[in-house]
């Protein structure tokens, strides 16, 4: 498929900035993923809703080649990623194309994941000095802008370990942002958090995207994807079930399967 | 208590202080280049790298030291295309076969520690960084080997303590480290208690500056140590 280069049109859809194609991936005999097709827009935010072990992790991190897709094709930012054919799967043709696009993209991860030898500071200084190459003082003053974003400035100095779960993970957002990534993909942001802290780092993400910004979410937060979302992608056994807009599908007679997972999540509480 | 005897002894024994040093700091130099490219071929994506490496480390772990350290310094004389090398000048010296021998048994046990260290760093960080486009070389020194480092240092300051001690192994191949000189006094005075109770002090207090070094160390790379 041909990249979406041409400029938007006023009337035409955004410009396509993922697009996966019959994504599939295998572990030995266990196929997480079957086929699944999503095209992200730029400025959508799509949230990615399915019961544990529906291949939403999985599919998000085959989007910046965490996971390597067993077959399928895969566009991101225009560029199709380049894939060599290894045993009856594939491997990563180039690697720097996927440093590249990674760097593109930004990947905000359940467990938080900072660099537990760097201060909150250098965490979000490290990438756009180290991979991106730019200047150190024009990173540190975007990283503190980013910091203030997240209400993490007077945290600059501190180690991960002497931070909250919620503080972490806005220290994290931060030092995705600061790469001015042209989508960001989060994996459950919220879900290794206490009740308490949810609030916090939900309401950093709601900024994020009042602001126009393209994201893909993973998340159990069904309030927050049906509020926040201009989409809802529902996986179910590695196959997109349902998907459109919040307002359709939480209305609930779209899909009996949707309803199901809903109510059930309600439930719960 | 012969005062007098104890205190020459001791002046004495101190002259060996520099040698065991130079053994103990030259071989833990070159043992840890070594050690850390055993390590990287103990990661190796090549089996037979892989392989090498671990029949490296199981060789040099399995043998006694005194073995290898007779193994390089009576065994080598007698291989012919040795004695014709380069490098015969140097193997024909006690001092040179005692620092190799050293070398290469500390580097088997720091191929280890280093392993471990890597292997501590937690996944998800090194994924975090692959996440935002780090990868290769990069990826190694700015995530990998700082955090390998804090790990590994108290592990490697450890052999670095038992390096400090199998020095002294190299007084049987005639080296005048502070047990050798140790046994020339014993030889000449028999008085072996006192002597190698002061021997004994001597390798205690090195081991103790050893210590206390790596402790500081450790103390300034943690994070957050710094104030
Ligand atoms: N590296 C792996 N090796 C083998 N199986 C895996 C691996 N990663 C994931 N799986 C399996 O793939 C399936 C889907 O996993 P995935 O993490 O994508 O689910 P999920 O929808 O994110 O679930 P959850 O809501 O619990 O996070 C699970 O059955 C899981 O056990
Ligand atoms: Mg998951």
């Amino acid at each position: 498929m041909q990249p979406a280069q041409s400029p938007p049109m006023p009337s035409g859809p955004a410009p396509s900035v993922i697009t996966a194609q019959k994504l599939t991936k295998r572990y030995g005999a266990l196929e997480v993923l079957r086929g699944v097709d999503l095209e992200a827009h730029e400025g959508e935010v799509i949230s990615i809703l399915g019961a544990s072990g529906s291949g939403k992790s999985t599919f998000l991190r085959c989007l910046n080649l965490l996971e390597v897709p067993t077959s399928g094709d895969l566009t991101v930012l225009g560029e199709r990623v380049r894939f060599r054919p290894k045993g009856d799967g594939l491997r990563i043709a180039d690697h720097g194309q996927v440093n590249r696009l990674r760097s593109q993209v930004g990947m905000v991860f359940q467990n938080f994941c900072l660099w537990s030898h760097r201060t909150v500071l250098q965490n979000v200084m490290e990438a756009p000095i180290h991979v991106q190459g730019r200047n150190r003082h024009e990173v540190r003053d975007e990283a503190e802008a980013a910091l203030a974003r997240v209400g993490m400035a007077d945290r600059a100095g501190y180690y991960p370990s002497q931070l909250s779960g919620g503080q972490q993970q806005r220290v994290a957002i931060a030092r995705a942002i600061v790469m001015q990534p042209r989508v960001l993909l989060f994996d459950e942001p919220t879900s290794a958090l206490d009740p308490e802290l949810v609030g916090e780092v939900l309401k950093v993400m709601h900024d994020l995207a009042a602001e126009g910004r393209t994201m893909l979410i993973v998340t159990h937060e069904m309030a927050f994807a049906r509020d926040v979302s201009s989409r809802i992608v529902f996986l179910e056994q590695g196959r997109v079930r349902a998907q459109g807009t919040p307002q359709a599908l939480f209305r609930g007679g779209m899909d009996e399967r949707f309803d199901q997972f809903v109510s059930h999540f309600m439930r719960q509480g | 208590m012969d005062w007098p005897f104890l205190t020459r002894t001791a002046g004495e024994l101190l002259c060996g202080v520099p040698l065991t040093l130079r053994l103990a700091g030259t071989a833990l130099c070159i043992g840890f280049l070594l050690a850390a490219s055993i390590a990287a071929l103990a990661q190796s994506r090549h089996a037979p790298l892989r392989w090498s490496a671990r029949i490296y480390v199981g060789l040099f772990q399995g043998t006694p030291l005194l073995v290898q350290i007779f193994i390089i310094y009576y065994g080598f004389g007698q291989v012919e295309f040795l004695r014709a090398s380069i490098l015969w000048p140097f193997l024909a010296q006690a001092y040179w076969c005692a620092i190799l021998a050293l070398s290469l048994n500390t580097s088997a046990y720091g191929a280890e520690i280093i392993r471990g260290a890597i292997a501590a760093v937690p996944r998800n960080e090194v994924e975090a960084a692959r996440a935002m486009g780090m990868s290769g070389f990069l990826l190694q020194r700015r995530i990998i080997w700082p955090q390998a480092l804090r790990h590994g240092l108290a592990n490697y300051g450890n052999e670095a303590n038992l390096l400090l001690k199998a020095t002294s192994l190299a007084s049987v191949i005639t080296l005048m480290d502070v047990t050798g000189i140790a046994y020339r006094l014993v030889a000449k005075t028999y008085r072996s208690e006192e002597i190698f109770t002061i021997a004994g002090m001597i390798y205690l207090c090195l081991a103790f500056v050893i210590a206390v070094c790596v402790h500081m160390l450790e103390r300034y790379l943690r994070p957050g140590g710094r104030v």
